[in-house]
């Protein structure tokens, strides 16, 4: 034995240890793979050693190599050996690996349970403050079930320290085990009050995680927060409650009253900047949550804005950094306050920090005017050409478009001004706005009218110098320009002054090089042009007299006809076949022409692109309702059998319809088509692919010669000599520059200055007005939100419903305030067989279900709980504690006691204002049901939705049987289309069939069944083919109804032969009035106008008592109405007949007595279905 | 909640590493990678907060940085977090390891990322902060270190102890600079 020991420990001697590895890799820079691949086979000698120290070792080395990126999860085995160890060193290096390389998923984590389990009761607070430390990084849903009462048990630890962890520990255990939440929360609650502030303010750490996420389950902790906030000294923890309040005072604006000024002394007094930083932002969150109703905020506000100018002005860039991120959240609702510090932000602007530039761009939103836009504007451009990361350049651009964008153009007073800066966006290099810019023209061409003409011309210089936008690979997103070009052109050709120069840029070979959806748009456009030259030359009808009109449109027939083959060629298939469309149409003139029948041809090609387009709403596509009967999700055809992992893969394009958001549609489908990553092969390849094209491609400028090439089509003194010294070396000319406007304002501003500093000396008060005249905007701008579909109506929060539904803290959202149940508890410790393993996943799946009943159960029981409060019953949770509710609006509870004596004072003040606590718990009951009307109003498509589960539902089933009960007959009547089906269930329960079964029944002229294979006897009843098995089945019988306003009793007697004898049973199906009645979805306004209107003229009411409650009774009707409006225990319901005769319905509750009003437009059919309830609902 | 705390040199080459949610092994190498790109390119003078990378977080989150002579410091944190917060955390991070390691530098790190992952689990347990008080946190790990030595002594041991050879450190101390 002990030979073997010095054995193993002299090769311990030229085993590596850590430092030796790392010292190896150090000196093995050149070979470091090789050298690592040789020490991690070492170490997996190591590993087979039964030494544990050799283990350890080796681990420790596997958790270096780790961090260095090789996966070591082989290894896990060897973890767990060296984690069992007893001692500590070793212990510690295992629980480091396993923290290291362990996660949730890992399988052999199983094994680690009663290990773990020891170390956490173990002696030593440090071997279990190891545990703790490692389980938190590794911690499983299994695990966290079977430690979670060992972890809780060291919650009331004697150590601090331990205590400490395991509190930490206990929301990772909630992470991940959900049902521990609530047993656990009251001694999780007692920590807050815990003598050591290190527990305190770990526990202040958890709670502050769980209500991040679902702030209004710990709103009644609000009190014991609050207590500590005015008490505590600890900084760290001082940050973390006010970060929490900021969580909690939206949902609670009285407690944000309460916050503000211990809050307010809070900034006035500490000297830590952090803790400051977070009272400013929370106090800002207070403001925005009761921003309305607050005599004495502005001097909040002031107080705010002015500390964080202090900030902002601060030399260190962190706080600078900070203060405008504040700032930011103030201009959303104080923009005023924020605004006076203009010259600070606009400085910020020029700040080296990038952060900060960016930070001070968000601001920018709120700063502008209509007087200093331009001046602005000019600013950013200024930045955009310095700017050196595509990022930030980026950023700049989409900044400029939204500034000026904002509230429908509403700063914008010169909409020339404000193309000539988008057109000069356009010559922005490597920017991925493209779509973005070409967004805005579209918009500002179709919402500004008045601006047409000067976009048309612009666009059209545009397409003819489409080279400059397309000839550079890196503006490749800029393409997506010439698509608005298109577009514009095309559609306001009228203001087109060269429609033949235009035509011809369109037309020009080497659009071919172009995305498939901009080709499109080029031929539907070309098209357009074709039409208005065709009209526009030679006035139509004496064209074919007119031959120099004549020669002119043969001329660009010939023209377009020979170009517009090269798009058929595309290899786009949406181009090819517009294209060829375009170009029978044009073969089709020429051949006209040349008959000399082209009269009026130009006006009819012109009417097929008729029709002004207008705005559409966003989210006006998602409005479309799906037609009736079409499923989107169907296959047309079905795909061919998956051969596409041969087949080359599917080049993604471009959708040229728009999808989701219609009026970004446009912009996200081109986003995604961007190469979003190249391997570094492609981009070498479409590299040399791009030189080699360039150099064939005769209009590809190429390095010095940019200007001379192209002098010849320029006039010189055209070119401005003062501007070549600007970063955009290439003018265009004729393209408006933005700084022309700029210079224009300017002048026309000093001008006016000079007049208003004139006219002060006589009339000071014209001055505003002054201001304002200059304001007024030069074009009028279309702020229609755009066109929606038909019956649908713009609404928010269509988006909301994006959370993530793998967020653990969903599972978390459960009411903490509830008393525990008897079985809520943690699941305590016992001995596992190995049998039970097995078992476990499906145990899983019981227990959620037995908590879907559990829940199922509560929200049943719900309403007869409210009952029971407002009966005056008391349930145990108002009792115990001052209620919230008392404690927010109780004035002289505000300044938290700190000695013993007010805290008496507060005991003496609580016992009278129960009663006043409980009005107050009535109050907001009433509240929240006034909240419940709100959302039925606001779509009462979704009121259905969020009617609670029926809990009385319509059974018509009725049984029946034959004197020996041995054959039982089970029916039941259902309404389908407008014919009354009854289901007839027969159980048969002897041995031997029913043979030669008959059916007949009595009289009714308005009921007539629909022998649908039965055979009719002499006698007029009906006979089955067939003989009954013993057992059930079913037997349908049809009847058409003649008059569905009206309840049936249909009676009839079933004859058989069973054994030897024959028996019968007598039927008799109840059919009420109202089965015949199907929910009609019908909005507020228009059941109100229907009752006011006179249409329903017939009346029927009826008051009984009832031993049904109101919601049993509205749940019951809900089967045949639908429910428009719900106020407390009255419901108006709406329902039709297959007739299309409507039936509205006014039930209320009146302590024990229901009263139904229903009205109609036929007295027959309110009095049935009026009476069909009563006898159901009377019970 | 912090998600990652990252020490790294300034070349990029990882010191430490501690992911507080579970990346692979490539995936932590390539955030390591990210943010080294993101953070190495930022002047001293400019502010300690980065809007997060790409590959950690999303927009809730938030990188965290100081840069101690040769090392970068990196947490990653989310908005419950305060900002300024976390600065002062990393400076206790690096003051306790100066403590420890009596004017710490980054050989220091790179032979004692045990020990280092050791001192960071008294301040961070499982992304959540768990102590900011220097001198508990110092005495936390003296009383672990006595354990192991205590255990140490009673091994037999025939190894002597082995010291790294120091080519001129760059002490992180000489740099640092108290937060207010």
């Amino acid at each position: 034995m002990a030979l073997r020991k010095v054995k193993g420990n002299l090769e311990r001697m030229f085993d590596k240890n850590l430092t030796d590895l790392v010292r190896g890799i150090r000196n093995n820079k050149d070979n470091e793979t090789k050298f690592i691949a040789q020490c991690i086979e070492e170490i997996k000698l190591e590993l087979r050693q039964e030494n544990i120290s050799v283990k350890a070792n080796a681990v420790a080395k596997l958790t270096y190599l780790q961090m260095m990126g090789y996966d070591v999860s082989w290894a896990c085995f060897n973890v767990i050996e060296v984690m069992s160890s007893t001692k500590f060193t070793y212990k510690r290096i295992g629980y480091l690996a396993a923290s290291q390389t362990f996660h949730p998923d890992t399988e052999v984590l199983m094994l680690t349970t009663n290990m773990v389990r020891k170390d956490l009761n173990s002696q030593s607070q440090y071997e279990a403050g190891l545990a703790l430390s490692g389980l938190s990084c590794f911690i499983s849903p299994d695990l966290a079930r079977d430690l979670a009462n060992d972890i809780m048990t060291l919650l009331s630890s004697t150590r601090p320290y331990l205590r400490k962890k395991a509190v930490l520990m206990m929301y990772k255990v909630f992470l991940r085990f959900p049902e521990a939440l609530r047993p656990a929360f009251p001694r999780l609650k007692e920590k807050l009050e815990d003598p050591d502030s290190g527990v305190q303010s770990a526990a202040v750490n958890v709670v502050c995680e769980l209500a991040r996420k679902n702030p209004k389950n710990y709103l009644s902790l609000a009190p014991v927060f609050f207590k500590l906030m005015t008490t505590s000294t600890n900084n760290w923890m001082l940050i973390k409650i006010i970060k929490l309040f900021g969580a909690l005072t939206p949902l609670e604006p009285r407690l944000g009253k309460k916050l503000i000024e211990p809050l307010t002394n809070l900034i006035h007094s500490t000297s830590a900047m952090s803790l400051l930083y977070e009272c400013i932002n929370t106090v800002i969150a207070v403001l925005i949550s009761i921003s309305s109703g607050m005599p004495n905020h502005s001097t909040s506000i002031q107080l705010c804005v002015q500390k964080l100018r202090i900030l902002i002005e601060d030399s260190d860039q962190n706080l600078k950094y900070l203060g405008l991120l504040a700032m930011s959240k103030i201009l959303k609702t104080h923009p005023k306050s924020v605004q006076s510090h203009k010259d600070l932000i606009l400085q910020c602007l020029d700040d080296k920090d990038e952060s900060i530039r960016l930070r001070a761009l968000d601001l920018l939103y709120g700063m502008v005017s209509k007087k200093n836009l331009m001046e602005i504007v000019k600013k950013l451009m200024i930045h955009m050409d310095k700017a050196e990361g595509t990022s930030y350049r980026d950023e700049l651009l989409s900044k400029i478009i939204e500034i000026c964008s904002q509230n429908n153009y509403q700063h914008i007073t010169n909409f020339e001004w404000y193309v000539s800066v988008l057109v000069e966006l356009t010559r922005m290099e490597g920017t991925k706005h493209g779509p973005l810019v070409a967004n805005q023209l579209l918009d500002v061409a179709i919402r500004v009218a008045a601006i047409r003409a000067f976009v048309v011309a612009q666009m059209a210089l545009l397409l003819d110098n489409s080279h400059f936008i397309t000839g550079f690979s890196q503006r490749a997103s800029m393409c997506e320009v010439l698509f608005a070009a298109a577009w514009i052109c095309g559609e306001f050709s009228e203001f087109l002054t060269d429609p033949k120069a235009t035509l011809e840029a369109l037309l020009r070979a080497r659009v071919s090089t172009l995305p498939g959806h901009i080709q499109a748009v080029y031929v539907q456009n070309i098209m357009k042009l074709y039409g208005r030259i065709l009209t526009s030359s030679g006035s139509d009808a004496s064209m074919d007299e007119d031959m120099v009109a004549k020669a002119a449109v043969e001329e660009v027939s010939e023209m377009v006809a020979a170009r517009l083959p090269s798009f058929v060629e595309s290899s786009e298939l949406e181009v090819q076949e517009r294209a060829s469309c375009a170009l029978q149409l044009v073969k089709f003139v020429q051949k006209q022409l040349t008959k000399g029948q082209a009269a009026g041809l130009g006006a009819e090609i012109v009417s097929l692109f008729d029709g002004e387009l207008n705005p559409v709403a966003p989210k006006a596509q998602k409005k479309v309702q799906v037609p009736e009967g079409l499923d989107l999700d169907e296959w047309i055809n079905e795909p061919p059998p998956s051969e596409s992992s041969d087949s080359e893969p599917e080049v993604q394009r471009p959708s040229l319809f728009a999808t989701g958001n219609a009026e970004n549609a446009y912009v996200e489908s081109y986003q995604s088509s961007k190469p979003a990553e190249l391997t570094q092969e492609e981009v070498q390849r479409n590299r040399e692919a791009r030189q080699q094209e360039q150099a064939c491609n005769p209009n590809y400028l190429k390095g010095g010669g940019k200007l001379e090439s192209k002098s010849g089509m320029f006039d010189v003194a055209e070119v401005p000599v003062a501007q070549l010294d600007l970063p955009v070396a290439l003018k265009i000319p004729g393209l408006a520059s933005s700084d022309h406007y700029l210079q224009k304002q300017k002048q026309t501003s000093s001008k006016k200055k000079v007049s208003t500093k004139k006219k002060k000396k006589s009339k000071k008060h014209k001055e505003s007005s002054d201001e304002e005249e200059l304001a007024a905007p030069l074009h009028v701008v279309n702020t229609d939100v755009g066109e929606m579909p038909e019956g649908a109506t713009l609404s928010d929060g269509m988006d909301d419903d994006n959370n993530d539904l793998n967020d653990p803290h969903r599972a978390l959202d459960v009411n903490l305030d509830e008393p525990l149940r008897a079985e809520e508890t943690l699941p305590v410790r016992s001995h596992r067989e190995a049998v039970k393993f097995e078992v476990t996943g499906e145990k899983k799946a019981k227990k959620k279900s037995s908590k879907k009943e559990e829940k199922v159960k509560k929200s049943k029981k719900q309403p007869i709980m409210m009952d029971l409060l407002q009966n005056g019953e008391h349930t145990n949770a108002p009792t115990e504690e001052p209620s919230n509710d008392f404690w927010l609006d109780h004035a002289e509870y505000e300044a938290m006691p700190d000695t013993s004596q007010s805290k008496l004072q507060v005991e003496e003040n609580e016992k009278p204002k129960k009663k006043s606590s409980s009005k107050t718990k009535e109050k907001s009951k009433e509240k929240k049901k006034k909240k419940e009307k709100k959302v039925i109003n606001e779509d009462s498509l979704v009121s259905s939705l969020a009617v609670e589960a029926p809990t009385f539902v319509p059974d018509l089933k009725q049984t029946m049987s034959n004197k020996d009960k041995n054959v039982l007959i089970c029916t039941r009547p259902i309404l389908t289309g407008s014919q009354l089906l009854i289901s007839v269930e027969v159980n048969n329960t002897t041995t031997s069939p029913l043979r030669s079964a008959e059916i007949s029944f009595s009289k009714n002229v308005e009921l007539e069944l629909i022998p649908d294979g039965l055979t009719t006897t002499e006698f007029g009843s009906y006979r089955f083919p067939q003989q009954f098995p013993p057992g059930c089945f079913t037997f349908p019988l049809l009847f058409n109804v003649a008059n569905v306003n009206r309840a049936y009793s249909v009676k009839a007697t079933l004859i058989f032969n069973l054994e030897s004898y024959q028996d019968k049973i007598d039927l008799a199906v109840a059919v009420p009035a109202t089965l015949f009645l199907k929910p009609a979805p019908i909005s507020g306004s228009d059941f109100a106008e229907k009752l006011a209107n006179g249409e329903m003229q017939h009346l029927s009411s009826r008051k009984f008592e009832s031993s049904k409650s109101f919601q049993q009774a509205l749940s019951y009707c809900l089967a045949y109405f639908y429910l428009v409006e719900q106020v407390g225990d009255t419901a108006s319901l709406a329902a039709q007949n297959p007739q299309g005769r409507n039936v509205f319905l006014l039930i209320k509750s009146q302590g024990t007595s229901l009263s139904l009003d229903g009205k109609s437009d036929n007295q027959e059919l309110i009095e049935n279905v009026v009476q069909s309830l009563q006898t159901v609902l009377a019970v | 909640m912090i998600k990652a705390i990252l020490v790294f040199n300034n070349h990029g080459k990882p010191r430490l590493s501690k992911f507080y949610q579970y990346f692979n092994e490539d995936m932590q190498q390539q955030i390591i990678k990210e943010t080294f790109q993101l953070v190495s390119k930022r002047d001293d003078n400019v502010c300690n907060f980065l809007e997060g990378g790409s590959l950690i977080g999303g927009s809730d989150y938030k990188l965290i940085y100081r840069h101690y002579a040769t090392l970068y410091f990196v947490f990653c944190v989310d908005s419950s977090e305060s900002e300024l917060g976390i600065l002062d955390l990393i400076q206790v991070f690096v003051e306790t390891l100066d403590k420890c390691f009596e004017n710490v530098c980054e050989l220091d790190l790179i032979f004692h990322v045990d020990k280092v992952h050791y001192i960071l689990n008294e301040l961070v347990m499982g992304g959540m902060v768990l102590e900011t008080n220097m001198s508990e946190i110092l005495t936390r790990i003296e009383e672990q270190n006595k354990l192991e030595k205590l255990e140490h002594n009673r091994l037999m041991s025939f190894r002597a102890p082995s010291n790294p050879s120091t080519p001129t450190p760059h002490r992180l101390g000489s740099n640092i600079f108290f937060f207010t």
